[in-house]
């Protein structure tokens, strides 16, 4: 097994990082560029529901909204769900080329055996899914054992071939930019094919500041190897003002590769409503109540 | 696909006259000659208005204003009072905030976004500042209950920074009970005149602030003039040296804020990636038009390809382009004499043998626009290395340790400001003990804040402006 990620990561300064990250919030992208933008950030979503009540019934119906989400809108990159509903999410999207994603390795906290991971892996994947979420082990990470998280990844990824791995960090948990610059690094290496800032379920998810320097992460290994990886932000992405801003982070820090769902994901679920009425706006001139917009 | 920014335009909701009188004793007077001369638009080299020429009768009646305000008003005010009026212009010029930014873009050139968040911003952060002052002076100067004012101010204030400069000098002159006029640069004249509308709606006293409108003549007849007891004075050290040598022999005061040459450190163990904001920020920012730019890279050589490369990519994303575009990061230069100064200067450090780079935008068909640029393979001794461009332009240079840094860094004339880039905090600090500079930021660059004094060694001149530092010039012991 490919192990230990033997050179230090760069070094991450959170004033002016953080000074960049507000730029790009402040670009102001209207009219035409707007429903660009709006397009691409509904095609680039991981529509989601990770609740513990999460039934059939409730799965079929995110899927019917994936798929046609309003009249004219296009349709999102994936539906993200529990391992055991990814069954019910795959025949619900037959045929309209939403893929489906499902969490894995005992998300969201990741604090479980390596074999039980594998295993709630194999699970997901014998269902069906096109891709895993999975979670890196923060105890570990935190601990210092990079070995051991790097291994974890590394024998998710090859359990899951050619399937699509997202590997996600728990950024909220990892106490400082230079952590997650490590960890991105070490999933990078060991093999994800998307890293993720969060699971969405602590206080602290997606910033653009936390997005930007996972961004430089990816820009710097596509410099260094040639290969073009992709970034998820999940949580608290819940309005257009803030899916543009990610738009604008990736055109202006990684290019135009990035800003396709092949290499972006927004793992969000409030977020396609507010894009859909914008869009509305956009059209017709004016806002429509909420009432006019499915709420699934 | 790629992003589009679609031009996304600042409304322009401000009235601009066709013609300006100068702001003496609380009202509007024509200059004594009747001659008017043009303030243009940089962005479209259209004439915004016709503004007043400033002649040595005009500087009689403004400094006469202004000493009977000093002696029928303001410095017999109850300091509580004076405070009352500091702190209404400073509420009036956030009332006004996007007039006025409107007004400083149009008439300068820079983008509307740092205009917006920067130079009303921090014009009013400064009124704030000092009114609060105003009623505390005897905490200001130790050993000193009474601190008393000056008297007359005659002020002269640069291009680059029209409303923040007048509001470094006023807030604090009257502040500490002195009077002034006033004068601000002749490519920017408009903000400080929306700032003497201000001053009337506020109801300050008549001749507390007069503005007196015109070019080298004018301020050069206010410097001479005997009944002004303080000069305070931001611009080149050409023009400084030459108000030194006026004011030699005089009972006046003077403080200059002068060029610089600043050197932006960048250590092998900096974070990069952070460290070229830095960069950016401190050589691109208001088109380079900035007295304390970061003009000077000094790159540890271990880095430099890495910095350069980042550098490269960093500048194709700058967007240039019409200043009232609230996506444009570098906008017009300020003149077409900064213009051609700056192409000159580029010119040299070519013939001298550096290596350019610039950002590979279009520019815009009208106005006077300059590329992001850079040089590499700069040596001490090139002329990009030693002059103060004042413009979007930056020159890299190598430093193998420490202390070469600092000797490259304190090799200038000048010594306004530096800027150091370490992961190590102790890295940090011995080289900013031995930097020659008035301000030296760690692991950032360019940030202001009033109470926060700022002002140079050497050529870049004497005095310091913020903070209680700042109150000093403006106060007798």
């Amino acid at each position: 097994m490919p192990l230990l990620l033997s050179s230090a990561s760069p070094t991450v300064d959170a004033v002016m990082l953080e000074a960049r990250a507000a730029g790009f919030a402040k670009r102001s992208i209207k009219n035409e560029a707007k429903l660009a933008a709006i397009d691409l950030a509904i095609r680039c979503i991981d529509l989601t529901t990770l609740e513990g009540r999460d039934s059939p019934g409730r799965v079929r119906s995110l899927c019917a909204k994936a798929a046609y989400p309003a009249p004219g809108a296009p349709r999102v990159a994936a539906v993200c769900v529990y391992p055991n509903l990814v069954a019910v999410a795959k025949q619900a999207l037959l045929g309209t080329g939403v893929l489906v994603a499902s969490v894995a390795t005992a998300f969201p906290s990741g604090l479980s055996s390596l074999d039980v991971k594998l295993r709630d892996t194999e699970a997901a994947l014998a269902s069906g899914a096109d891709e895993i979420d999975m979670v890196i082990d923060r105890g570990a990470f935190l601990a210092g054992d990079e070995n051991h998280v790097f291994a974890e990844i590394a024998a998710v990824k090859t359990l899951c071939g050619p399937i699509h791995l997202k590997v996600i960090l728990e950024t909220g948990e990892l106490g400082s930019y230079d952590a997650t610059r490590r960890a991105s690094d070490l999933a990078l290496e060991a093999g994800a094919d998307v890293i993720k800032t969060s699971t969405g379920k602590i206080g602290t998810s997606a910033t653009l500041a936390t997005a930007l320097v996972m961004a430089e992460a990816l820009r710097d290994f596509a410099r260094r190897t040639g290969e073009q990886r992709g970034l998820k932000v999940a949580g608290g992405v819940r309005n257009t003002k803030a899916a543009i801003a990610y738009l604008v982070l990736l055109d202006e820090t990684l290019g135009d590769p990035w800003l396709s769902p092949g290499l972006f994901r927004i793992g969000a679920s409030a977020l396609l409503d507010d894009l859909l009425m914008q869009r509305e706006k956009l059209a017709t001139g004016r806002y429509s109540s909420l009432d006019y917009f499915a709420k699934d | 696909m790629a992003l589009a920014y679609a031009p996304a335009l600042e409304s322009t909701p401000v009235r601009i006259a066709a013609r300006y009188d100068h702001f003496i004793g609380g009202r509007w007077v024509p200059s004594s000659s009747g001659q008017t001369f043009a303030t243009v638009n940089p962005a479209t080299e259209e004439e915004l208005a016709q503004v007043a020429v400033g002649t040595p009768e005009d500087v009689e009646r403004a400094v006469a204003a202004a000493r009977e305000a000093y002696e029928r008003y303001w410095r017999p005010m109850r300091p509580a009072d004076r405070a009352k009026f500091v702190y209404r212009i400073a509420r009036a010029i956030t009332e006004r905030s996007r007039e006025l930014a409107v007004l400083e873009t149009m008439d300068g050139g820079k983008p509307i976004k740092e205009s917006r968040d920067f130079d009303v911003v921090q014009a009013a952060a400064h009124f704030f500042y000092y009114a609060g002052w105003a009623d505390k002076l005897r905490y200001a100067i130790h050993g000193s209950e009474h601190p008393e004012p000056v008297g007359v101010v005659g002020s002269i204030i640069p291009w680059n920074f029209p409303l923040l400069m007048a509001a470094w000098k006023i807030a604090p002159a009257i502040a500490c009970g002195n009077t002034i006029v006033l004068k601000p640069a002749e490519t920017t004249p408009l903000t400080a005149l929306l700032l003497a509308e201000i001053c009337e709606e506020a109801e300050l006293p008549p001749g507390v602030v007069n503005i007196l409108t015109g070019d080298g003549r004018t301020g050069a007849a206010l410097v001479a003039h005997p009944g002004i007891d303080k000069i305070a004075f931001t611009g080149s050290t050409e023009v400084g040296k030459i108000i030194q040598k006026t004011v030699a022999g005089t009972r006046k005061r003077m403080t200059l804020e002068l060029g610089g040459k600043a050197a932006n450190i960048v250590f092998a163990d900096a974070p990069l990636d952070q460290a070229i904001e830095g960069v950016v920020t401190g050589i691109y920012f208001n088109q380079g038009h900035v007295c304390c730019a970061g003009s000077r890279l000094l790159v540890q050589e271990s880095v430099h390809d890495e910095v350069v490369d980042k550098l490269k990519a960093r500048i194709e994303t700058l967007r240039l382009g019409d200043p009232l575009d609230k996506n444009t990061d570098i906008g017009a230069i300020n003149s077409a004499a900064q213009h051609a100064k700056i192409s000159e200067l580029v010119q040299s450090g070519v013939a001298e043998g550096a290596v350019l780079y610039q950002q590979s935008c279009a520019l815009p068909a009208r106005g006077f626009f300059h590329r992001a640029s850079f040089f590499t393979g700069v040596s001490q001794s090139h002329r990009i290395a030693r002059e103060e461009i004042f413009g979007p332009v930056l020159s890299i240079m190598t430093f193998r340790t420490a202390d070469e840094a600092i000797e490259k860094a304190n090799n200038t004339p000048y010594g306004l400001s530096a800027g150091v880039w370490t992961d190590k905090g102790s890295k940090s600090m011995y080289v900013a003990q031995r930097l020659q500079a008035g301000v030296v930021w760690c692991s950032t660059f360019n940030q202001f804040d009033p109470s926060s004094p700022f002002g140079g060694y050497r050529e870049s001149g004497f005095g310091r402006e913020g903070g209680v530092a700042g109150l000093h010039p403006y106060l007798s012991v």
